[in-house]
């Protein structure tokens, strides 16, 4: 196995006014290719700054960040855009897909950051959502497809540029038990193929999914355990 | 990153939201619209009217001299000229005998007058007493007959030429040569028709006048008027020193003691041009700056729209920088929406403008609006995209991502 994040004493403070706020007092986390990890916390207790700065969209106050062999914690704006393109698929609670474009648009998007030519990002779009099961709903815009389908085109975006991991953000919060569970499934398919999934959660049920669980609370990880995944 | 990629994404995007939000686009670019729709039409106008002045300018002839009592457009107090002596027939005779560096020299007078032809007559009809040199210095055409002789011109015959306004106005069809017309009281047999020569400046024809020969001019209407003296150069190149020889003839025959000032003008077309393009300066500067100033109020409007269609979209950049937009893509996006939405008023704005200057053309005066203003308009609502898109596409592109993905 090999090291896909490589986190060390990682803090990140927020200051109000003159109030100083510490997110995340020094967080050490170290994830090997093709785990399936949960991060579970309640509200207030860092996890969703954590998952930001893994996903790249924020930088940590102080510490090292390895993602993939890269260095990240000092790059800047432009460079983090392209980590994030190229490593990182992100799932999120609430879809995040682009209203008025279609699914196979909303594909074919980090693509067009990549700067693929249009015949290679059709084919490469039209592919990952074939491997999510839609594909006769490419031309639907978001608001024609169900939850569990608009949930199904964000993981077939985050899929399309082939990243180191794909980081979801309670992916199932929107959805209802049944497609929740289904989009459990198809993670775990995913797993199985050999993608590294991050999943931040605050439900137990969801958490089972994953082969390792890790406990935030008050901006300090609580406990970091292994299961055997239950699908 | 493939720039092109990125710009062609840009338009669509911008295509998008362009026609997602049609009536807010287009009270947006109305700004836009109106000031190029003015600064269009203001260049056509300036087109047409230089136009009118090069064919105008024409009839004063760029190597023709005017020896008169004034100096046009003089800039002197009122008592320099007051004391002035009219110019006669014995200075233009003077002049005529002396000067080395003329090709022709013709003196002119003249006066508005009723002419009659039979039961018809016009008013305010400019008659001008010269001589048979005329012709030849004012380079007229004769359309129809001949210009009157030097012998009937010395003689004093009641012989005229005819412009062509007064040849419509009495002849339509028939031939005028031969026929009897009455200047004032007194007939004069027409011997020719005057080729047209269009208006001056779009003010007043030059075909409403009669010619007739000087000293008959002054037996019937009297001496007593200023003499204005036309002299054609030899040589264009060598204008500026036939002036000065006609000067020194003039200070002459007027008896001017050395170190006295000129008691005359020499007047010439460049002096008419000079005060042309000072006043078309000015009127170019002051339709600049109104146009100026609704192009930028129109740049204003745009920008406010621009921002907040930035806010409203400020989850949809969250989402485009989540999955790896760069600063620099988000910038792009917004300019270009920008640049279309202006682009769009600017080519709404000219398709306004064309047609008006067409109207103008055909009705008011013949102008027509050149490439380069159609050109210069596409460019200025470009400009005013870019400078109206950059302040919004700057804070776009500066966005936060993980507060902007929280923005609902």
């Amino acid at each position: 196995m090999s090291t896909i994040i490589d986190i060390k004493n990682i803090t990140k403070l927020y200051e109000m006014g003159t109030e100083k706020l510490y997110a995340l007092k020094g967080v050490d986390v170290v994830i090997e290719r093709n785990e399936y990890v949960a991060i579970m916390g309640p509200s207030g207790s860092g996890k969703s700054t954590l998952m930001n700065i893994i996903g790249c969209l924020d930088t940590p106050t102080s510490g090292d960040y390895v993602l993939n062999g890269k260095d990240v914690h000092e790059m800047d704006d432009d460079e983090l855009a392209e980590i994030r393109n190229k490593e990182i698929g992100f799932v999120f609670q609430t879809f995040n897909l682009l209203p008025r474009s279609n699914a196979l648009h909303n594909v074919e998007l980090p693509l067009i950051y990549s700067g693929l030519s249009k015949t290679a990002r059709i084919k490469r779009a039209e592919e990952s959502l074939a491997n999510v099961g839609l594909a006769d709903r490419m031309k639907h815009k978001p608001n024609e497809l169900s939850g569990g389908q608009r949930q199904r085109v964000a993981v077939a975006r985050a899929l399309v540029n082939n990243p180191s991991i794909i980081l979801a953000d309670e992916p199932t919060g929107n959805l209802d038990t049944k497609t929740g569970e289904e989009i459990m499934a198809l993670f775990a398919e995913l797993n199985k193929k050999g993608n590294t999934i991050i999943l931040v959660t605050h439900e137990e049920d969801i958490a089972k999914h994953a082969n390792r669980i890790i406990k935030i609370r008050d901006g300090m990880i609580e406990s970091d355990t292994y299961q055997t995944a239950r699908h | 990153m493939n720039i092109f990629v990125e710009i062609k994404e840009s338009f669509i995007i911008a295509y998008n939201a362009i026609t997602g939000n049609k009536m807010r686009s287009i009270l947006a670019a109305l700004g836009i619209v109106i000031g190029i729709t003015a600064v269009t039409l203001m260049q056509t106008a300036i087109e047409g009217i230089n136009r009118a002045f090069e064919s105008s300018i024409g009839a004063i002839g760029a190597d023709v001299l005017y020896v008169q009592k004034f100096e046009w457009f003089g800039k002197e107090d009122f008592e320099v000229y007051r004391n002035r002596k009219d110019i006669n027939l014995q200075h233009y005779e003077f002049l005529k005998k002396y000067i080395q560096s003329a090709s022709s020299v013709s003196p002119t007078v003249g006066s508005p007058r009723t002419v009659q032809y039979g039961s018809l007559s016009l008013e305010s009809v400019f008659v001008i007493g010269t001589t048979e040199e005329y012709q030849k210095t004012v380079g007229l055409n004769v359309d129809e007959g001949r210009f009157f002789t030097s012998k009937e011109s010395e003689g004093g015959y009641p012989v005229c030429m005819i412009g062509t306004d007064v040849k419509n106005g009495f002849f339509n069809n028939m031939n005028p040569i031969g026929k009897i017309i009455k200047v004032g009281s007194y007939s004069f047999r027409v011997v020719g028709v005057i080729e047209k020569q269009g208006s001056m400046l779009g003010l007043f024809s030059l075909d409403n006048r009669v010619i007739i020969p000087i000293t008959k001019f002054y037996k019937l209407f009297g001496t007593r008027r200023s003499v204005s003296i036309n002299i054609k150069a030899n040589d264009l190149n060598n204008l500026e020193e036939t002036k000065e020889e006609v000067k020194s003839i003039m200070r002459k025959a007027r008896k001017i003691p050395a170190g006295g000032r000129d008691d005359f003008g020499v007047n010439e077309q460049a002096a008419f041009k000079d005060t042309y393009n000072q006043l078309t300066s000015l009127i170019k500067v002051i339709g600049l700056l109104i146009t100026g100033l609704s192009l930028i109020v129109g740049s204003v409007g745009i920008a406010n729209i621009m921002f907040v269609s930035v806010k409203e979209r400020t989850k949809e950049i969250g989402i485009r920088k989540a999955i790896g937009a760069r600063r620099r893509t988000i910038m792009i996006q917004f300019l270009i929406e920008s640049v279309v939405i202006c682009l769009g008023g600017g080519m709404i704005g000219l398709m306004i403008s064309f047609p008006i200057s067409l109207i103008i053309d055909a009705f008011v005066l013949p102008t027509a609006m050149p490439l380069w203003v159609v050109v210069l308009g596409l460019f200025i609502s470009m400009f005013f995209g870019v400078l109206s898109g950059f302040f919004p596409a700057y804070n776009a592109a500066k966005l936060d991502p993980v507060e902007s993905l929280r923005y609902e």
